[in-house]
C-alpha cells in the first residue's frame, strides 16, 4: 500500500488516488509534426528508478497531484501541485 | 537416501545435450536401473564470442524463438541469453491460460495460430507440457455484455475459431460453484471456448529450452545483458556480464524490461512497465474444471493438477518494476472471487507473487524489426504473453530469418504507433491499462 502525502489532505492510502502517468511529458506546439505529436502520445521513457507522474486525489480534494516516486522500491521523495517542479 | 538420489546428473559431452527421447517406455527401463539414466534436458553453454542471432532473455518467447529459428528456418547459431536460471521470469509466474477468444481479425488468426500449436506441442517438443483443453468461460453480468460478447464470440465463429453461449443453467451445471444470483452482478450466462485451458507454464519453458538446445541453440544461464554494442546504424552484439558477444542479429524478447533494454541503444518504447500479481490457494478436491472469467471486476480461476485454485485481477495499476505486488489488488481480486464463488471464502491462499509486463499503448503486442538495423523487439505482451508463446517464437523466428513479418504477425510491426494503425482489442485509446 503506497501512502501519499497530499499536500492539501495530508498522508493518505493509494486507494484515495487514481493514478494517471507520467508526468514529465510535455504537449508539443501545434505544428510541431507528426513525429513530435506520435512521441508525446505513445512513447514513454519507463524508466526503472525515479518517475514523475500524476495522481489525481478522487478521493479527497480532487486535486491534481505531481509525485516523484521510485518505480523499484516505490518510496515517494516528493509531491506536489501541477505547476511544481519536483526534479 | 537411496544411491541413485546420491548419484550426480550425468555429465554432458561438450556441444550438445543428448537428453535422449522422453517416452512412458523410457521411463520404465530407467526404473528398473534406478532412474541413473537421465541427464540434463539442457546444455549448459558458456557463451562463444560470436553468434548470427542472440536472443535476450530465456523467457517463453526467447526459447520458441531460438527452438523455431534451428527447428523451422534452419538457423542453429543462435544463443539464448538468460539473466538468471531458465523459468523464474514471467513464464513462470503467469496463470497458464491459453485461448484465442479475441475480436479483431488480425489478433484471431494470431492467437488462434498459437492455440494450434499448443495443440500439438507436447509432440513436437517431446515434452510433457500438460496442454489441458479445459474451455475457458466468460461470463457475462449485463445486456450490453451479452451484446458485446455476442459480436466477439460471432467474429470468431467467422474466422472459424469455437465459441458457444451458454445460457444460466448450463453455466450452473459447467461451474455448480458459481452463485448466479449474487447480489450484486447476477449471471445472466456465459461464452465457452471448449479449445482453450492451461498448460503447466514451467514444462513450457524446460520443453523449448531442451528442444532448442537439442536442436543446436546455445542457452547460457547467469548471462545478463549490459550494453548494446553498435557499428553505425546496425547493431554489431551485446555487452554482458560474461563479455562481450558479437552477433548479426540481436532480438529482445525481455517483456517487463524491454524499454529498459531498448533503452541501451536511445529508443523509447511505446510501453510501461507494470506489475500483474497472481495467486495460488492451498490445494482442494476437483472443483473446477474449467477456467473461469468473472465479467463484472477483473478475476480469472482455474484449478491446477495439484488442486490449487490459480488466480489473478488487473494489474496493480501504477509503473513498476517491482516483482511484487500490494495489498489493494490482492483486495479486489479476493472480493471479485468472493462474490462469484462465495463457497470458497474460507479457502486459504498459499502463495502470492508479481510479475513485471511491458503495457503497450494499445494493448496488443510488438513484433517488430527497430530503428536500429539488426536489432529485433518481442515484446509489449502486456499480459497475454503466455498463451502466445509458440505463435510469437515462430512468427519473430520467421522475422529474423526471412528478413520480413509473419503474415500473422505484420499487424504488430512498431511502426503502427505512428501510422495510425493501432490493434486497439479494447477500443479504450492510447493508455497502457488495457488486459
Amino acid at each position: 500500500m503506497l501512502r501519499i502525502p497530499c499536500p492539501w489532505c495530508g498522508e493518505r492510502d493509494e486507494t484515495e488516488f487514481r493514478y494517471r502517468g507520467d508526468a514529465s511529458r510535455e504537449r508539443p506546439a501545434g505544428d510541431a509534426g507528426l513525429t513530435a505529436f506520435t512521441t508525446y502520445v505513445y512513447a514513454r521513457e519507463n524508466r526503472c528508478g525515479w518517475h514523475l507522474e500524476w495522481w489525481l486525489h478522487v478521493g479527497g480534494c480532487r486535486r491534481l497531484l505531481k509525485v516523484l516516486r521510485h518505480t523499484l522500491s516505490h518510496e515517494i521523495r516528493a509531491v506536489g501541485g501541477p505547476g511544481d517542479s519536483l526534479g | 537416501m537411496s544411491p541413485a538420489a546420491k548419484s550426480p546428473p550425468a555429465p554432458l559431452e561438450a556441444g550438445r545435450a543428448s537428453s535422449g527421447r522422453y517416452s512412458g517406455w523410457r521411463l520404465f527401463l530407467e526404473g528398473l536401473t534406478g532412474q541413473r539414466g537421465w541427464s540434463r534436458a539442457w546444455a549448459k553453454a558458456a557463451p562463444r564470442p560470436r553468434y548470427r542471432v542472440v536472443i535476450v532473455g530465456g523467457g517463453g518467447h526467447g526459447l520458441a524463438t531460438a527452438y523455431y529459428l534451428a527447428a523451422e528456418y534452419g538457423i542453429r547459431d543462435v544463443a539464448v541469453l538468460e539473466r538468471g536460471p531458465i523459468g523464474l521470469g514471467n513464464v513462470g509466474r503467469n496463470t497458464t491460460i491459453i485461448r484465442s477468444n479475441y475480436f479483431h481479425p488480425e489478433n484471431i488468426r494470431f492467437y488462434e495460430f498459437s492455440l494450434k500449436l499448443w495443440e500439438t506441442l507436447e509432440q513436437r517438443l517431446n515434452f510433457n507440457a500438460m496442454v489441458s483443453q479445459r474451455g475457458t468461460l466468460n461470463l457475462f453480468h449485463t445486456e450490453a455484455q451479452r451484446d458485446l460478447f455476442t459480436r466477439r464470440a460471432n467474429m470468431m465463429r467467422l474466422h472459424g475459431v469455437d465459441a458457444e453461449a451458454l445460457g444460466r443453467e448450463e453455466v450452473k451445471e459447467l461451474v455448480p460453484l458459481v452463485d448466479l444470483d449474487n447480489g450484486r452482478y447476477p449471471v445472466l450466462g456465459g461464452f465457452l471456448q471448449r479449445r482453450g485451458g492451461t498448460v503447466r507454464h514451467d514444462a513450457v519453458a524446460w520443453g523449448y529450452a531442451r528442444a532448442a538446445s537439442e536442436a543446436g541453440a546455445d542457452i547460457i544461464e547467469h548471462c545478463e545483458v549490459t550494453g548494446i554494442r553498435r557499428e553505425g546504424a546496425r547493431v554489431s552484439g551485446v555487452e554482458t556480464t560474461r563479455g562481450a558477444i558479437g552477433a548479426e542479429i540481436v532480438c529482445l524478447a525481455v517483456a517487463g524490461h524491454s524499454s529498459r533494454l531498448a533503452a541501451m541503444v536511445g529508443l523509447q518504447l511505446p510501453i510501461e512497465s507494470h506489475v500483474l500479481q497472481a495467486f495460488v490457494s492451498e490445494p482442494l478436491k476437483p472443483v473446477l474444471d474449467v477456467v473461469l472469467t468473472y465479467g463484472a471486476g477483473h478475476f480469472y480461476v482455474s484449478q491446477s493438477d495439484k488442486g490449487g485454485l490459480v488466480f489473478g485481477g488487473a494489474i496493480d495499476g501504477y509503473n513498476s518494476y517491482g516483482q511484487r505486488g500490494t495489498l489493494p489488488m490482492a483486495e479486489e481480486v479476493a472480493a471479485s472471487a468472493v462474490t462469484l464463488l462465495p463457497g470458497l471464502a474460507r479457502v486459504r491462499v498459499l502463495r502470492q507473487w508479481g510479475g513485471v509486463m511491458d503495457m503497450s499503448m494499445d494493448g496488443s503486442p510488438i513484433i517488430s524489426k527497430t530503428p536500429l538495423e539488426g536489432l529485433i523487439l518481442n515484446g509489449g505482451w502486456c499480459y497475454g504473453g503466455f498463451k502466445a508463446i509458440p505463435a510469437g517464437g515462430l512468427t519473430t523466428a520467421h522475422l529474423i530469418a526471412r528478413d520480413e513479418p509473419h503474415p500473422f504477425a505484420s499487424h504488430l510491426d512498431l511502426r503502427r504507433f505512428a501510422a495510425g494503425r493501432t490493434v486497439d482489442e479494447r477500443g479504450t485509446g492510447p493508455f497502457p491499462y488495457a488486459h
